[in-house]
């Protein structure tokens, strides 16, 4: 009887823990930058304008076995903006549009992943910009996972979304073809 | 009375008047619409006349340094003959300030500044972190700060001729 517990435990045990270990997390590759964060609006609805942010960091809790479980976690300097023009950056730094410094930082939260197979997933999240938070969803591809040569794990996702700027009380007028900004999310993550 | 040279009087009005002409321009422009015929044009003639201002400015500073201004009236108090010249020296200074600080948020990201087509102001080698935005602070701050030094130098003008009745303006004019 004693033996059964002990079985019994030992296997609640190990699965517990290959559970706990099924999770992994990984940070996204700051300091090598494998990753970025671009953004796309329409030009008077004749060209796109892409920009991009220099500066975030976050991380992934990626589950392979329920991939459901997963999580991302991602934190964005708002002043990094660039699009290539300095006065334009500078324009979009003020309260016009970004507010930089009374909202230095965007972030995204996670909160609901659906899997759905061949490596896609919409990932579903709270996106708080511009002191606004609201709901959106990212939907995603893993680009590849495996090895790096330098003895390091990497797992690699595109993301895209799309939002409206007055979502998130950004109501500079840039015309009707101008209301919304796609989002590319390039990110390689560490394993830990 | 010793009147100003008319070299004097022409630097004295011509960048008296387009600085103030400069500061409304460039409050005038931050609030147009993107839609609005002068978004772009409007600060590419606020930064062309700055470009050009520079100039000016260098001149002029370089006749006072040659040709100083005549001495003040006898019936000036020291106190005013004082506060005079420090305001004196405070305008000069922030146009200084604010002519290098619009010349690097102009410059900012290796770009030169179009002067009317005439010629192309280059961007100078001290390129900086944040420049647009730490230039752009200052271009800001110091031109209202100039506007009220300007009002108290207009003032003082305005005093001397219809209160204290002397010739401090008329020999500007």
């Amino acid at each position: 009887m004693k033996n059964t517990i002990k079985i019994i435990g030992a296997a609640l045990a190990l699965t517990l823990s290959s559970a706990a270990f099924s999770a992994e997390t990984y940070q996204i590759d700051k300091k090598g930058m494998h990753a970025s964060i671009q953004f796309k609006i329409k030009h008077l609805g004749y060209s796109w304008l892409t920009g991009r942010f220099n500066d975030f960091d976050g991380t992934i809790v990626y589950d392979e076995k329920s991939p459901t479980a997963s999580s991302v976690n991602v934190t964005i300097k708002t002043a990094s903006v660039d699009s290539n023009h300095a006065e334009r950056d500078k324009h979009l730094r003020d309260e016009d549009f970004l507010n930089v410094s009374k909202y230095p930082t965007a972030s995204f939260k996670s909160t609901k992943i659906v899997s759905k197979g061949e490596g896609k997933a919409s990932i579903t999240g709270d996106l708080t910009l511009n002191g606004v938070s609201k709901a959106v969803t990212i939907e995603t591809t893993e680009i590849g996972a495996g090895s790096d040569p330098w003895g390091g794990f990497r797992r690699g996702f595109e993301g895209t979304t799309e939002i409206a700027l007055k979502d998130f009380n950004i109501n500079f007028n840039l015309g009707p073809a101008s209301e919304k900004v796609f989002l590319v999310l390039n990110v390689e993550g560490i394993r830990q | 009375m010793s009147q100003f040279k008319p070299s004097q009087k022409i630097l004295h009005w011509t960048s008296g008047l387009t600085i103030i002409g400069l500061f409304a321009l460039g409050y005038w422009m931050r609030t147009l619409d993107y839609y609005s015929s002068w978004y772009q044009t409007a600060p590419e003639i606020h930064k062309a006349i700055g470009v050009i201002l520079i100039a000016v400015i260098a001149l002029r500073i370089i006749l006072k340094a040659v040709y100083p201004a005549p001495a003040p009236l006898a019936t000036h108090k020291p106190w005013e003959i004082k506060s005079a010249h420090l305001v004196h020296l405070s305008m000069y200074v922030l146009i200084l300030v604010i002519m290098t600080s619009g010349y690097l948020i102009g410059t900012a990201d290796n770009r030169g500044i179009d002067v009317f087509g005439l010629f192309e102001a280059p961007a100078l080698f001290i390129a900086f972190e944040e420049q647009e935005d730490i230039a752009g602070f200052i271009h800001e701050w110091c031109a209202y700060l100039l506007m009220g030094l300007v009002a108290i130098h207009a003032g003082g003008a305005l005093k001397h001729h219809f209160i204290d009745k002397d010739n401090t303006l008329k020999r500007m004019l």
